[in-house]
């Protein structure tokens, strides 16, 4: 079907096409023809931000959290700048976005106007592709295909730049039926001999163990549930990354928790002494793998992803399956069931009672007190208060961060929405609202630091015009608390700027902004102070202040492998731990 | 003993060279990419070569000559095939039969012994005169790099002001398609 009509209603119209309900943005000068065509229309529901990096969070939250593209609409120059962190962070974190700028007219591309810059230029790094416009004729191509550029292989953020005068010219749109790529076609299918060897080395292996990433998150729920399948048909242990977590039950036994850095002791001592690493959808980052020379010197590996250059980038592979984790899984379990290998039941046992001795030692446990808060007993009560709830939760970057993922436990996926990749702090109020406009009648939580707060905080105002009832649950310690720990432990002690001295009333500040603020000191009073944040229909800022000496344990220290790992009780010899190079490092 | 928590010296790999043939649809800025890419991921750049090759289709053909480590060759071909506008990369040192040329046109400036001497050698490297003044000559030779490198060095002590080299162009040897 093809209509006649100008580049701002075609913007509109393949929004609608693509199924997009939800955009986040913020008008100005270069997208005002857009914006009236908003105007005019009720299909699609625009979210005002406060800042632009907020509309790419928010955007993030709504995409992590339905597995749908998130839409986002920003103005040229400064709205194009600001998007850049969110753009780096939706390309590292693999999130499909499609975020459409305003420029200036193209006779004036290139001579400094007003609001003017060279977003391609900018956004070429931190995107998966970008388009400048210039031309209404490939206008209708252009957003179709970046939908499908976005959304499929490896997701991530794509820009498309739109001058105001191809917003105002007239051409001929067409819907996004037969899109084909000329050059893009990523593989989703692994190949078959690399699925029936890895199987067959499944079958051999006597201390395997599966790792598992984000990958399985952005497949799809399918793939979740055929990861399940897996893991229970072999009886292997499991781990997963941060950005991996829901994917496979938490609470089930077979599941050790997160690893690497931050990582239970289980998890990363199976990684270590372990003869098979199934690793799905992940890619060996950094703070995975700890010291390089070290990781899992016994062990074989096997490597799912949809990614190629993320194969042998970091770590050399035995069995690369390049394809969708969905569909590997699938032709995996149906090759298991066809050749039905015969797992060393007796080798098994012996694994899960090593695994089972590291267990015991309950590497997350922390001294308690009822005098203060402790941040971990804070996350515990909360998940306690929260069970059986329909719950979201994103997070900001830090210690916080970490105790979430350590004592969270999520059995579902796209129900935990967090900057890994980047690590970006301010990510988790944007990304709350965006996940509150998706699940308008659930329950989302930003388990959130007060440092990280103070970045996007503005957008609690964007929470309350929308009525979102998000609940902002900080962890209140004054420090910017990793950064404290890591001084702590590797600069002598020398707390340099991470104090905060000047820290808002967060109850003030939450009713200022028009929502509710709840302040907790005491451990006594917490269960029924989280009760009180749940029952209130409002945005919430919830200030939990905690024991700000509280460091986030267990630790692999910089450079070091994953046998080499720092516990709370072991904090006095730190000094002995960590060498001159591993201090280089971050 | 490494310590460090960061890709690059966990296996030792000595570098290689590789020669690239990376054929990419001719749309604005997909040379930026490519450039970006080795910038932003610290590969090298020896030697970079692109023009149009086929208008119809609106196709370009970069040459690249880089080197790294055989991990790291694999990881350059990697991330320029996942690029949107790429439609192959092919490594033409792998394949073994590359077929790789450069063209340099070469500014020398003598009198006398020294003149005569660069047109003898001139002729020997089978370069051509382009450009004649009574007091120089611009030569225009082609050929593999290294022949290049030679002659630009002999150039040197015979009056040698200043030279513009084109980069390698390479293709596979064979009926095939590379």
């Amino acid at each position: 079907m093809s209509r006649q009509m100008t580049g701002a209603e075609m913007v509109i119209a393949a929004l609608q096409d693509q199924g997009v309900e939800v955009l986040f943005g913020y008008p100005g000068g270069s997208v005002l023809p857009i914006y009236d065509e908003i105007f005019k229309q009720e299909k699609i529901r625009h979210v005002l931000v406060r800042h632009e990096q907020g509309a790419v969070h928010a955007a993030e939250g709504y995409a992590r959290s339905t597995g749908k593209v998130g839409a986002v609409l920003v103005t040229s120059g400064p709205g194009a700048t600001n998007a850049v962190t969110g753009l780096t962070d939706a390309l590292l974190d693999s999130i499909p976005l499609v975020c459409i700028t305003g420029q200036v007219p193209t006779h004036l591309i290139g001579n400094d106007a007003f609001q003017e810059c060279d977003t391609v230029g900018i956004t070429r790094p931190c995107t998966k592709h970008n388009w400048l416009v210039k031309r209404i004729e490939d206008l209708p191509r252009i957003l179709h295909e970046a939908f499908h550029v976005a959304k499929s292989g490896r997701p991530g953020p794509v820009v498309i730049d739109i001058p105001k005068d191809v917003q105002f010219a007239t051409g001929t749109y067409h819907g996004p039926k037969n899109i084909q790529h000329k050059t893009y076609r990523p593989k989703v299918k692994g190949d078959m001999d690399a699925i029936r060897h890895a199987v067959q080395m499944i079958g051999k292996a006597h201390r395997p163990i599966f790792y598992t990433g984000g990958g399985v998150i952005n497949s799809g729920p399918h793939a979740s549930q055929l990861l399940r399948e897996l893991v229970k048909t072999t009886g292997f242990p499991i781990t997963s990354t941060l950005m991996g977590l829901g994917a496979y039950p938490g609470n089930d036994e077979q599941f050790l928790g997160m690893l690497g850095m931050h990582g239970t002791l289980e998890a990363n001592m199976a990684m270590h002494e372990s003869d098979l690493i199934v690793c799905v959808g992940a890619r060996f980052d950094d703070r995975i793998t700890g010291r390089l020379d070290a990781f899992a010197p016994h062990a074989k590996k096997i490597h799912i992803d949809i990614d190629p250059s993320s194969i042998n980038k970091i770590i050399k592979v035995d069995v690369p399956i390049v394809g969708d984790v969905g569909h590997v899984l699938e032709d995996m379990i149906r090759v298991w069931k066809q050749t039905q290998p015969t797992i060393d039941k007796a080798a098994l046992q012996k694994w899960w009672d090593k695994i089972a001795v590291w267990r015991g030692r309950k590497c997350l446990a922390y001294r308690a007190s009822d005098e203060i808060i402790k941040p971990q007993y804070a996350i515990q009560r909360l998940r306690e208060a929260v069970k059986g709830k329909d719950v979201y939760f994103t997070t900001e970057v830090g210690q916080h961060q970490m105790w979430a993922a350590q004592f969270l436990k999520f059995d579902e996926p796209n129900r935990w929405m967090t900057s890994g990749g980047l690590g970006t702090m301010g990510y988790g109020i944007p990304a709350a609202v965006g996940v509150q406009m998706a699940h308008p009648n659930s329950l989302v939580i930003d388990i959130a630091g007060e440092a990280s707060v103070m970045m996007t905080m503005q957008e609690i105002s964007t929470a309350v015009q929308y009525r979102l009832p998000i609940k902002i649950f900080i962890l209140n310690n004054h420090y910017m608390g990793m950064v404290r720990q890591w001084q702590e432990l590797l600069h002598g002690g020398r707390y340099s700027e991470s104090y905060s001295e000047a820290l808002p009333d967060f109850v003030k500040l939450a009713e200022a902004m028009g929502g509710v603020g709840i302040r907790c000191e005491k451990p006594s009073e917490l269960d029924a102070a989280i009760a009180e944040m749940i029952a209130v229909k409002k945005p919430v800022i919830f200030d939990c202040v905690v024991d700000p000496a509280e460091n986030c344990f267990p630790m692999i220290p910089s450079g070091k492998a994953h046998n080499e790992m720092l516990f709370g009780e072991a904090v006095e010899n730190i000094g002995d731990v960590i060498d001159e190079k591993g201090k280089m490092l971050v | 003993m490494n310590t460090t928590h960061y890709p690059s010296a966990h296996i030792f790999q000595s570098p290689e060279t590789h020669t690239l043939s990376v054929v990419v649809d001719n749309e604005p800025g997909v040379l930026a990419r490519v450039v970006g890419l080795f910038s932003g991921r610290g590969y090298n750049i020896e030697s970079l070569t692109v023009s149009e090759t086929e208008h119809e289709k609106h196709l370009s053909r970069i040459t690249i000559v880089t080197t790294g480590t055989p991990m790291v060759i694999e990881q350059i071909k990697n991330q320029l095939d996942r690029l949107v506008p790429v439609h192959r990369v092919v490594d033409l040192t792998v394949s073994g039969k590359v077929l790789a040329r450069e063209l340099a046109l070469i500014k020398v400036k003598g009198k006398g012994e020294a003149r005569v001497e660069a047109l003898r050698l001139g002729d020997a490297f089978r370069a051509r005169v382009v450009d004649a003044t009574t007091e120089s000559f611009v030569f225009e030779i082609t050929g593999k790099s290294d022949k290049i490198d030679e002659f630009v060095g002999l150039m040197g002590p015979l009056g040698l002001v200043e030279y513009s080299r084109t980069g390698v162009a390479a293709i596979s040897r064979g009926p095939e398609a590379s």
